[in-house]
């Protein structure tokens, strides 16, 4: 139905995720979002931090960076802000980027840097084996959590909401195509744009939580989320529980680096 | 490459490359029409007649291992 | 326009800013700290004149890492900080190190451990500096004693860093940083500016880290139409991870060997009437000017003193220490920290002569009579 050969490094294949990981759902509906808005693989940039979805950069075609664990964001700051005309995506995970690297992704979003964000959130560290990360749900079990999780969970969307961001969506891997949509309008939308995917884990998260096949846990996604239309109708009894999906934010704010060539340009005009 | 590839007379070709295909099943449950199952750990074809070109188990592979193509149509392809 | 030659009278700090833009950087990111910000308030008035960039990052972690990203994308780069922040820069730096990515970070020393003393000088991260990172690595240290040679200093930084594809890392300490002296500013045409070698390849043949002679890879930026892959992991020619330990370790090997095959261009010794001196004073950094008036009350007592000042850290003037053995009779070393260079040439001695360490810790400088009075004769 889509070539994606044209986008990868297929001597780097097959993936290094476990069976039935979401990640590679995600890696295929971005490339179909990045084809679909017809970006030159050579201005794209995309970078990443450290986890199992970070690993991704290794797999596609473009100016890839691979970085520390929760700094990606740092560095595609600097590359946005030193050449603004490349189209700069950072790939992460929730604890990637909610608990090692939650200082760069609030301020990454309070200044609204055009930088398109896509945090897969597992809930859990996978690629360590499982321990409990910021966005595991409260009361969930994870190596370092073996009686169950006593902390509160981040809800990562509503933090680049809460700090400015222009653009925040929340995705399944079980609506691809949507998924796919919302990748595209987040790069489209100048200024720090988030999407959130909810992508299972079948080998660290569900299987110590009992919650089934990677097919299960797949399903399970469809019964969890609802529209941001539906939850709109319903009360806050009936959304205990669920999780909100769609376009939570979507708004024209200043961008950063072209606030900054501003500047640049007032100093130009006076010489 | 591994690959096993089944033609049927009308539309649908569909592709599985089982050096990719980590046996997840999530293309076999999640098929609409039932088209897959699976034989040594791996994603098959067996009811190919039956298969509606709908690509849902491409669209969801998670490891680029099944191409479904209508063979009426040209693929959609980047650059 | 401007004439040749301009004298200004300015702080290290400033001199440091300045001689930054001459060699060409154009991004600047940063966290603020004492004694180092004035670096940054000078860059952040110049920078958008230039069309460069400025931005005040969330701490110094993200100042680093912003700073390789500028560089991967073709932009001479620069942070400056202090103790606290330099410690956690180390993480990135370490990244910088493992890619290659040309960057200068300058750390105005202070006395620590921990918060210690943000105003007071020290000189107590100079090894720090070269192994503050995890695993081993190239890097490449300079320590300028005066403000002009800030200036000089700063942008051999750039070129050294832009030369070998390593971070260099510039140590002033507090009192080099904010002591006000008069500097020539030269025009920056006239100056040497060395750019990162760039491939000769077409884009299907590059490979970012290819063992060359000089083990430094050419490097291009991003989006100039060569897709490459730059990562923290251990990797090959290609730059994508490997877990071949013949791989592995031919590019560590090499990541030594392009600094290690170098090192008479990097170290940098500036001698001072050690011609007929039995008595060698090794000193660095606001320490010397200290060592060098030291020299000089001496040599009004008839004493044969001199100083053999460090301009570059590290790699370390080993070499140019042993060039004196059996001329030289006793050392001193003289540093704000309780020895660590001192070790270093007592090994680069190996017993060939004796070492007196005098060390302070305290927030004081070391003074000349507190040099002069431990010369021996």
């Amino acid at each position: 139905m889509f070539n994606y050969e044209s986008y990868l490094r297929l001597d780097k294949f097959p993936l290094i995720w476990c069976s039935g990981c979401g990640d590679g759902i995600v890696l295929k509906s971005m490339i179909r979002a990045i084809d679909k808005l017809g970006l030159s693989k050579d201005d794209v940039c995309m970078v990443s931090g450290i986890g199992c979805s970070s690993r991704l950069t290794g797999y596609v075609d473009f100016n890839t960076l691979h970085t520390t664990h929760g700094r990606a964001l740092t560095f595609a700051t600097g590359i946005k802000m030193a050449k603004p005309r490349l189209h700069v995506i950072v790939v992460t995970g929730d604890g990637d980027a909610t608990a090692i690297g939650g200082n760069h992704y609030i301020h990454a979003a309070r200044r609204n840097i055009d930088i398109t964000v896509i945090l897969f959130n597992n809930f859990i560290y996978g690629m360590t084996g499982g321990q409990v990360s910021p966005c595991t749900p409260k009361g969930k079990r994870a190596s370092t959590a073996p009686y169950g999780n006593f902390e509160n969970a981040f809800n990562i969307s509503g933090l680049a909401q809460a700090a400015g961001a222009s653009f925040v969506a929340r995705a399944t891997v079980y609506n691809a195509v949507q998924l796919e949509k919302l990748i595209q309008r987040a790069i489209e939308r100048k200024g720090f744009s988030l999407v959130e995917v909810l992508s299972p884990c079948p080998t660290a998260y569900g299987r110590r939580n009992r919650e089934g096949t990677p097919v299960d846990m797949i399903l399970q996604q469809k019964e969890t989320t609802v529209s941001v239309a539906a939850a709109e109708k319903m009360s806050a009894e009936e959304l205990e529980g669920k999780i909100i999906t769609g376009v939570l934010t979507d708004v024209e704010r200043p961008e950063c680096r072209e606030e900054y060539q501003k500047l640049i340009d007032s100093f130009r005009k006076e010489g | 490459m591994a690959e096993e590839t089944l033609r049927r007379k009308r539309e649908a070709e569909i592709t599985i490359n089982t050096a990719w295909c980590k046996g997840c099943v999530i293309c076999v449950e999640l098929c609409p029409e039932q088209v897959l199952v699976m034989e040594r750990g791996k994603a098959k074809v067996a009811h190919l007649d039956k298969c509606t070109v709908c690509g849902l188990c491409e669209l969801r592979c998670p490891d680029f291992a099944i191409v479904v193509v209508d063979k009426n149509k040209s693929p959609k392809t980047g650059e | 326009m401007a004439e040749e030659k301009k004298i200004k009278v300015l702080t290290g700090n400033e001199a440091c800013a300045e001689g930054a833009l001459a060699a060409g950087m154009r991004f600047y990111a940063g966290y603020p700290i004492t004694p180092s910000s004035e670096v940054a308030e000078v860059l952040a008035e110049e920078l958008p004149r230039l069309g460069g960039v400025f931005i005040q990052m969330e701490d110094e972690i993200a100042s680093m890492g912003a700073i390789i990203g500028a560089s991967l994308a073709g932009t001479k780069a620069m942070t400056a900080t202090s103790g606290p922040g330099f410690s956690l820069m180390q993480e990135n730096i370490g990244f910088a190190a493992m890619a290659e990515v040309p960057c200068v970070v300058v750390n105005v020393m202070r006395g620590g451990p921990s918060t210690g003393l943000p105003t007071l000088p020290a000189q107590a991260d100079v090894m720090q500096a070269r192994w503050g990172t995890h695993g081993d690595h190239a890097i490449i240290v300079l320590a300028p004693f005066s403000v002009a040679e800030t200036f000089d200093l700063t942008v051999r930084a750039f070129n050294l860093s832009e030369q070998y594809r390593t971070p260099v890392i510039l140590l002033l300490d507090e009192i080099i940083g904010h002591v006000n002296e008069r500097v020539t500013i030269v025009d920056p045409g006239s100056l040497e500016i060395f750019n990162r070698i760039v491939p000769s390849d077409p884009p299907d043949q590059y490979k970012p880290y290819r063992h060359t002679e000089s083990g430094v890879p050419p490097m291009i930026a991003y989006g100039e139409g060569y897709r490459f892959h730059v990562t923290g992991l251990a990797h090959d020619e290609t730059g994508f991870p490997t877990n071949s330990a013949a791989e592995i370790g031919r590019m560590l090997e090499r990541h030594h060997r392009k600094v290690e095959q170098a090192r008479d261009h990097i170290v940098q010794v500036d001698p001072f009437m050690m011609e007929d001196a039995e008595i060698g004073i090794v000193a660095y950094g606001s320490t010397a000017r200290s060592a060098r008036h030291a020299v000089r009350l001496a040599r009004e007592t008839g004493k044969r003193v001199g100083l053999l000042r460090l301009k570059t850290l590290w790699p370390f003037a080993d070499e140019e220490i042993r060039s004196y053995i059996g001329q030289v009779k006793s050392w001193i070393v003289p540093e704000m920290n309780l020895g660590q260079m001192a070790h270093e040439v007592e090994w680069a001695l190996a017993g060939s002569a004796p070492v007196t360490r005098l060390n302070k810790v305290n927030g004081d400088p070391i003074s000349p009579p507190e040099i002069y009075q431990i010369i021996p004769g």
